[in-house]
């Protein structure tokens, strides 16, 4: 369907599919926003997106200064650098090469630079592995930038478009970081449905500022030789506490100004995103809740179990930074049991790193489920439909025991 | 030199073969030589530390190596190095790196070590790309090199690894290729045994993504020996005679297109015409005469020659730059740590 009219409502034009792995869909979405500047240093799964972008630039398909600088740390700094000078900027990286940006990564996030980066989720290294699991992004967890969880290209695609104007939300202001499942999602072709370029481009508008005061009285919140300002200076006691609290306000903010982008978005995609995208939970008795690629397969497994008479569903969680709690405690606070699934591991910690704020996000409240974890794939290590549909089986014995007796189940471990 | 049979090599030092290199990669070249300069020196392997970063460059020692090895983070190598040097000072500690990894995220590692004089051998393998990552652009490439993140030539200018290692103060620095595989074994046996920092910059073959870069357009097979050919061509070694019975014309088509006519023209000189391959200008014919002077001004009048180059143009300089004595890092360090010592418990 294709309507040019009024609405310019544009869901299923078949011109604007194109078969996109996860990478691409990045490096296409990216080239149809056209960022003033792109930095970026390559690392397996990311390096597709710099490479592809890489070619637009060279073709002159798009007008972006694109740095190919010597490390993560610097591509990040150069971001920043670009970002604080009143531009787009865009980055991609994984694993090791987010641990390298981490320094940055605050600084992006308090200098309130609506910086986009995306992330195709790797091990962290050591031991030394390329393949997937979220022990990266789980590292830049309270690094004060939003976090958005992508399950297949198209998802992806729409988030590198919808990130701009999310974190650059008047009311909200902060870096958006888009998380794609390594090799999974990265190199695996998928359909994805496009949008014309115009239509991206006034989707996403001009960068918008917010006022300051700066020592010469009010300014945009970039440097301008016109009205200067001083960014990043020393804050000690006095006032760092309090510039604190404007980040946790912003990110609470920002779980209102999600939908409402959102919204926008659908009503020009037809393709409608939530904070959480909850599955056959309406009366659901087991629900799985989850990050990422492998909620595909776990929808699956749920409609398989719904055809034998199990009462399954899921959650996805799209938006795990700001988390989404209330969305997420209307949710699930009448199902009996929830497995809650994390891939990365917060060593010493009671539980993973998912499972925690789902936790928190229940201590208030009177009716909860039970709630298991359970940790999986690490290092690539494929989830199959059948070790969710063993999770599914843990979830019915704890609902016919009544309590869960094992903090954390570690799925697809060699005994 | 003593040469042994392959085997003997493969049983004393390698853990595992065959390696993951591609075929044809110089990693196995230089993992050779370096084994081969341990045996010369009778360095047994338990007293070798290996500790390299990460890229293709980077399994040289692991794997591979069966003495001690450890496998660290991009660009760190010459930190942890340093690290266990400072520790344990009668081991031989040795880095491999990548131009990447040594020059691009680690350099800063690079020169400070250089500058500290810490007694370590760095062998850098300079394939003038990320390889491992799919042959992306890194600070040596050459300008308007091709690579993947610069498909239409590198805006950027390479370093001279050499020149900036010396003047961070290397005690020890040469560059070889993996065509000087005798001359970078006794340069790999001479840093073994400096006592200061020693640098080896060894341009070495990347067949998988250096075809794109050189615009190799035959076969992937030949590729290896092609570019071991085109480092021999496009280098010279410091303190040798130079030849100056040939010269290049650089076509401005395809050498084969150019090649009758450049016959034609010279044929009453009798030169012998060859198409080369050269690092700084692509595929190129290489005439040699005795009467150099007399074909260039012939040559100069020919439309179909872009330039006519001379044997050093746009050619590397291979060879020892640095073999000096500065005092060393951790010998200094334990000197202070003893002197200190003395006047707190002495008396
Ligand atoms: C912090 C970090 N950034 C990026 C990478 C991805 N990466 C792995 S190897 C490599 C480049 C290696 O190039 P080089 O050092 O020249 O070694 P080569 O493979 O060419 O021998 C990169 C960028 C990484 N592992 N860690
Ligand atoms: S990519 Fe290049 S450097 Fe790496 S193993 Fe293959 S040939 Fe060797
Ligand atoms: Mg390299």
């Amino acid at each position: 369907m294709y309507e040019d009219g009024e609405k310019g409502l544009i869901v299923t034009d078949e011109r604007l599919m194109m078969g996109l792995n996860g990478d691409e869909a990045v490096a296409y979405a990216i080239k149809q926003v056209e960022p003033d500047v792109v930095a970026a240093y390559p690392i397996t799964p990311q390096t597709i997106i710099v490479e592809r972008f890489s070619e637009y630039v060279a073709n002159g398909l798009v007008k972006t200064d694109f740095v190919s600088v010597e490390s993560e740390h610097s591509a990040l700094s150069s971001c920043i650098g670009a970002e604080a000078a009143g531009a787009r900027a865009f980055t991609a990286t994984a694993a090791n090469g987010l641990a390298l940006m981490w320094e940055m990564t605050f600084i992006a996030s308090s200098l309130r630079l609506p910086i986009v980066m995306a992330v195709a989720n790797r091990a962290l290294s050591g031991p030394i592995n390329i393949h997937n699991d979220h022990s990266d992004a789980m590292g830049a967890r309270d690094s004060g930038w939003i976090q958005i969880w992508c399950e297949n290209s198209q998802e992806v695609y729409d988030a590198c478009i919808e990130a701009w104007r999310i974190g650059e939300h008047t009311n909200v202001q902060l870096p958006v970081m888009i998380n794609l499942d390594g090799f999974t999602l990265s190199h695996t072709m998928e359909n994805v449905f496009t949008l014309p370029d115009d239509v991206v481009k006034n989707f996403v508008r001009d960068r918008r500022f917010i006022k300051v005061k700066g020592h010469l009285g009010e300014s945009e919140l970039r440097l301008d030789p016109g009205t200067p300002i001083t960014m990043g200076p020393f804050d000690l006691q006095d006032f760092y506490f309090e510039h604190k609290l404007q980040q946790v306000e912003a990110m609470r903010r920002a779980l209102e100004a999600i939908p409402e982008v959102d919204a926008e978005y659908e009503a020009l995609s037809g393709r409608g995103y939530r904070l959480i995208h909850p599955y056959m939970v309406d009366d659901a008795e087991l629900v799985i809740v989850g990050l990422g690629s492998t909620m595909g397969t776990a929808s699956y497994v749920v409609e398989k179990l719904r055809e034998k008479g199990v009462k399954a569903g899921l959650v996805k969680i799209r938006v795990f930074r700001p988390f989404p709690k209330d969305e997420l405690v209307k949710t699930l606070r009448s199902i009996p049991v929830v497995g809650v699934l994390d891939r990365a591991i917060s060593f010493g910690a009671p539980n993973g790193p998912l499972c925690e704020e789902v936790k928190t996000a229940f201590y208030e409240e009177k009716d909860r489920p039970l709630i298991a974890n359970f940790i999986h794939g690490l290092g690539g290590r494929d989830t199959s439909p059948s070790m969710i549909e063993g999770m599914f089986h843990r979830l019915m014995k704890i609902k016919s025991r009544g309590r869960v007796d094992q903090l954390i189940e570690y799925v697809g471990v060699r005994e | 030199m003593t040469v042994k049979n392959l085997r003997y090599y493969r049983e004393k030092f390698v853990r595992h073969l065959p390696t993951r290199f591609c075929p044809g990669c110089g990693n196995g070249v230089i993992l050779n030589a370096f084994v081969r300069a341990l045996d010369d020196l009778s360095i047994p392997q338990e007293r070798v530390l290996c500790v390299s970063g990460i890229g293709c460059s980077a399994w040289i020692p692991n794997p591979y190596f069966s003495g001690d090895s450890l496998h660290t983070t991009h660009g760190r190598a010459l930190a942890f190095a340093t690290g266990a040097k400072v520790y344990n000072r009668n081991l031989k500690t040795v880095v491999f790196t990548g131009d990447g990894d040594g020059a691009g995220i680690g350099g800063n590692h690079l020169i400070h070590a250089a500058r500290r004089n810490v007694e370590i051998t760095t062998i850098l393998v300079n394939n003038m790309n990320y390889g491992m990552t799919g042959g992306q652009t890194a600070p040596t490439t050459l300008y308007g090199g091709l690579t993947t993140t610069t498909p239409y030539g590198n805006p950027e200018n390479p370093f001279n690894l050499t020149s900036l290692v010396a003047s961070a103060g290397a005690t020890y620095v040469a560059r070889w290729s993996t065509y000087h595989v005798i001359e970078l074994t006794k340069s790999i046996k001479e840093a073994l045994q400096n006592e200061g920092f020693s640098f080896i910059e060894v341009l070495s073959q990347c067949p998988t993504q250096q075809r794109r870069m050189f615009g190799l357009s035959g076969t992937s097979s030949e590729a290896p020996q092609r570019i071991l050919e085109m480092f021999l061509e496009s280098t010279y070694i410091r303190g040798q005679p130079l030849k100056n019975n040939y010269l290049y014309a650089i076509p401005k088509k395809t050498p084969e297109a150019v090649f009758k006519s450049v016959e034609t023209k010279l044929s009453g000189f009798h030169p012998k015409l060859k198409i080369v391959d050269h690092m700084a200008f692509g595929r190129i014919i290489k005439i040699n005469t005795e009467r150099v002077e007399e074909v260039k001004r012939s040559l100069k009048d020919l439309d179909d020659v872009e330039k006519v180059a001379d044997p050093l143009e746009g050619k590397i300089e291979l060879g020892v730059f640095v073999k000096c004595e500065r005092p060393e890092f951790v010998k200094t360090l334990h000197n202070i740590i003893e002197r200190v010592g003395e006047n707190r418990y002495g008396v």
